[in-house]
């Protein structure tokens, strides 16, 4: 018994050991660049490929919780052999900024490509594309007439007819960090206050979850972003498909400052080994073709102006968008979290 | 079995071997705990202004959501586990063949895609409540029904997925239980249930004891289910502190105290029954089952059906219902090496796991010394952290390690090693041994602790190392618990996602990462295809296991 053991635990150390100089050498090879990304492999890989087969550069791509590669970065320092840090939200981005982590980025390509509030002052990380904190209401429930901005929410008449998920949710997070910004920490806990007395259950679930909870009559408006109901809309899943079908789409702040948004965005590490083709890979993520499949992927919008959306997306119409430059999401994320837990935001 | 003093396990060897066996047991207890001693380590370190904040608001509800998770999961999995184990290993009724195997499945299922599955079929906008508010006309608020989505449901959640642990464990412990004495029960004229009560169950508490305390590890360190349900507990906690406010030092922090609670109440456990042995005897004998009939036999076979349907066969057919939809989109080529991947490391993982804990536990039956005892300990405690924090704890030392090898070659020879451990797969099995040895090591634990140690002196006394004795006397004896370790482990890092998604090397997938990113974009029809690959995979050594399982414990 002992025996067979050994006998195949040795195989299995082996095998290990193999493997080891086989994924040191995928590493170090000349034509290949490195990409931590906290954006699932199925919204870019593709996109990845496509981009091999046209400069002959391989991608390598570890993914995982954007927070947790960050830490991975940060501890393997400057021998890291990451070359590109993409992430799915602004705040890590910043976060990466701050522990000097990633490297300006010169390119006029780029520079132009995407408008100064959704890259770093310094270029040392760029959006790639963006993503809308939308309200969704049952229309035989509420008139779109009642909704205006997030700020009414807080209104009395709303009381047990608001679905949120947790403040947990980075998306939550920076949509309060983006009211702090711009209507400082009185407002903004006021605000929550209010907000929270409105919800019709405790926070749980996902967006989509949010989304059948309106459908389904548990209440009326929920908060989610733009690219979960598109994916509903779209989905293999027929139940899926009818709730959201059953619920319409408004975008708030439209009168004030503009729709709350976020990014999904990339910038190069002070590590890497090969900057130059990274900033290729950036580069190419943001030219027209690969931007419109990059967003539509994931019913998202295109980062570089004048770019069409998604057909479904341009029938929910025209939108303003907040001006606010995204790095001050990442700023004021830690007093939006620590405000949340005052409001008893769960 | 006996309940008698205390008696020493220490038989003395050759010194140089004793010396030997001590220093590899410390060695490798010490290399094992470095994760988790760089975790409480952060103890040391500043305290920010993030602790006022979470004292003054959210600590206490951490606090006692996890507390009352434990509570509830360690009666549901005592309850499920143990009145499993007493059907099929003590009694008889038809079916129970098939049900003490099957009733091991539900182990395999992730506990938050069966949170996926129960909150598909019974939110409020699922079918069962539609299909009630259609029948009868209600709306919002007309009618009571359970919330699927709170701590409550959390606690069934975890309860049916755990409970496995005690259910195998303790099945063993009733099946090598001594039968003369469950017999001598029954003969001075005690009922069956009194038998279960008052000498079966007391003479299992070491297998209670260690399958209970890892379905409560487990359950600390679960983050999906409880993320999912929006209830928070510590660990959730512990991510929104790292993730939301930043402080990476601070959820450390928080880590940290979990672990010292968990690490008090393993030693107040163990305390506990310190002066109680818990031996079998060598001999066997295999009296007659207790054989239900009738309307005994009726909810002997229910409470079987019960708990297999409830921890499997729903979720199973939910995850199938899904799957059906879209299979066609999931199943591809790389599908098949994802299969590859997380074969191939949970082999490798669950045999490094069982080598070490058989080093560790029976060298602490050689030599239980203070030094051993307290090194075991501590590195076993690695099942109670979340598995990203176990992680950074793997990180750190290791990247540091490389570091330092890459600056002393630049600095001697002008070359540049790079990163030599962190993100290879060694690191990865690394840090699963870290995660999973406290499940190998309580089950071999629990195994020799029901040998009695007169064994191993008059083995040694013929003149024997302990080498031999452990090979000739011992893993034979073991045979069982050694299958269980394999099996807890292969399984539980087949289901492992975060430390995986954190520590793999580039373009290395498993099917559990690929069933995460499905599920964390809310896609969930697409993800029952890896759940249910991850569910089949973990079939196969339960399969196995039952079919090499000893032949005599399938008495008619």
């Amino acid at each position: 018994m002992l025996h067979r053991f050994r006998d195949r635990f040795s195989a299995r150390l082996l095998l290990a050991a193999l493997m080891l100089p086989l994924a040191l050498g995928a590493c170090s090879r000349q034509e290949s660049i490195n990409v931590y990304s906290a954006r699932q492999e199925a919204l870019i890989k593709p996109l990845l490929d496509r981009f091999s087969a046209e400069t002959g550069i391989a991608v390598n791509l570890v993914t995982g919780d954007g927070d947790a590669l960050l830490a991975r970065l940060r501890n393997e320092g400057l021998n890291s052999p990451a070359d590109l840090f993409l992430t799915s939200d602004a705040g890590n981005l910043y976060r990466a900024q701050q522990a000097d982590l990633l490297q300006p980025v010169t390119s006029a390509a780029l520079v132009a490509a995407v408008p100064a509030h959704l890259r770093s002052d310094e270029n040392l990380w760029f959006a790639l594309s963006l993503r809308a904190r939308v309200l969704v209401y049952a229309p035989d429930r509420v008139d779109p007439a009642e909704l205006s901005d997030y700020a009414a929410l807080a209104d009395p008449v709303w009381r047990q007819r608001i679905c949120v998920r947790s403040s947990s949710n980075i998306y939550n997070q920076s949509m309060v960090a983006g009211m702090l910004a711009s209507q400082g920490a009185e407002a903004t806990e006021a605000w929550l206050q209010g907000f929270v007395a409105n919800f019709a259950r405790p926070p749980q679930g996902g967006d989509r979850d949010q989304i059948k909870a309106v459908a389904s009559g548990q209440c009326d408006v929920a908060l989610v972003n733009n690219y979960y109901l598109g994916g509903m809309l779209r989905s293999e899943d027929a139940e899926e498909r009818a709730a959201a079908e059953q619920v319409q789409l408004f975008w708030p702040n439209q009168t004030g400052r503009g729709v709350h948004i976020n990014i999904s965005g990339a910038g190069i590490t002070r590590s890497a080994a090969h900057p130059e083709e990274a900033r290729q890979l950036i580069e190419f993520l943001l030219r027209e073709d690969s931007q419109q499949w990059y967003a539509e992927a994931n019913n998202e919008y295109p980062v570089r102006p004048g770019i069409a959306p998604s057909e479904l997306l341009q029938s929910w119409g025209e939108f303003r968008a907040d001006p606010l430059k995204v790095s001050e999401l990442g700023r004021l994320n830690a007093a939006a979290v620590m405000a949340m837990d005052r409001a008893n935001w769960k | 079995m006996e309940i008698a003093k205390p008696q020493s396990t220490v038989v003395h060897g050759h010194p140089l071997q004793a010396n030997l066996w001590r220093a590899s047991l410390l060695l490798s207890a010490l290399v094992i705990a470095v994760p988790v001693l760089v975790i409480i380590a952060s103890l040391l370190g500043p305290y920010s202004d993030a602790w006022r904040h979470l004292i003054d608001t959210v600590l206490a509800d951490y606090v006692i959501n996890s507390l009352l998770l434990m509570l509830g999961v360690g009666a549901g999995t005592l309850l499920l586990g143990v009145s499993a184990a007493w059907l099929t290993a003590i009694c008889d009724f038809p079916g129970r063949r098939f049900f003490s195997w099957a009733l091991l499945l539900p182990m395999a299922m992730p506990a938050y895609i069966i949170a996926y599955t129960y909150t598909g079929m019974l939110d409020y906008a699922g079918p069962v409540q539609t299909l009630i508010r259609d029948s009868f006309s209600l709306g919002f608020g007309d009618y009571w029904f359970p919330q699927i989505r709170s701590l409550g449901g959390a606690i069934c959640m975890l309860s049916l997925v755990l409970y496995p642990y005690v259910y195998l464990l303790v099945r063993v412990a009733f099946l090598e239980q001594s039968t003369a004495v469950l017999e001598a029960s029954r003969n001075l004229g005690k009922s069956p249930w009194q038998t279960l009560f008052l000498v079966a169950l007391p003479m299992a508490r070491p297998a209670i004891a260690a399958g209970v305390s890892l379905a409560l590890m487990e359950t600390l360190a679960d983050y999906g289910t409880v993320a999912y349900f929006g209830v928070s507990t510590f660990t959730t906690g512990i991510f929104r502190t790292w993730y939301g406010l930043g402080e990476l030092q601070t959820a450390a922090q928080l880590a940290a105290f979990m672990l010292l609670f968990v690490f008090t109440l393993l030693i107040l456990e163990k305390r506990s029954r310190a002066r109680l042995r818990f031996h079998k005897n060598s001999t066997r004998s295999f009296p007659a089952r207790i054989v239900l009939r009738g309307w005994r036999a009726a909810v002997g076979f229910g409470i079987a059906l019960g708990i297999l349907t409830a921890g499997f066969l729903l979720p199973a057919a939910q995850l199938g219902f899904w799957a059906a939809g879209s299979y066609a989109q999931v199943l591809d080529q790389a599908f098949l090496q994802l299969v590859g991947n997380s074969f191939l490391l949970a082999a490798t993982a669950s045999l490094c796991c069982l080598l070490l804990a058989l080093l560790l536990g029976y060298g602490r039956r050689l030599y239980p010394g203070r030094a051993e005892t307290v090194a075991t300990r501590v590195a076993s405690m690695g099942y109670a952290v979340p598995g990203t924090v176990i992680a950074v704890g793997v990180l750190i030392p290791f990247a540091w390690i490389d570091n330092n090898i890459d600056g002393w070659l630049r600095a001697q020879f002008g070359v540049s090693s790079g990163l030599l451990l962190s993100g290879t797969l060694a690191a990865l099995v690394f840090a699963y041994v870290v995660r999973f040895l406290a499940v190998s090591l309580q089950t071999v634990d629990a195994g020799l602790a029901r040998i009695r140690p007169g064994l191993d002196e008059s083995a040694r006394s013929l003149g024997h190392s302990p080498l031999a004795v452990l090979r000739r006397v011992h893993l034979p004896m073991l045979r069982g618990s050694l299958l269980t370790a394999l099996l807890l482990v292969f399984v539980d890092v087949l289901k492992e996602l975060p430390t995986t998604l954190i520590l793999r090397p580039f373009n290395f997938n498993t099917l559990a990462v690929r069933a995460h990113e499905l599920a964390s974009d809310e896609r969930l029809a697409a993800a029952a295809l890896p759940a249910i690959a991850i569910v089949l995979i973990g079939l196969l050594p339960v399969i196995l296991m039952n079919r090499s399982m000893p032949r005599e414990q399938e008495h008619a």
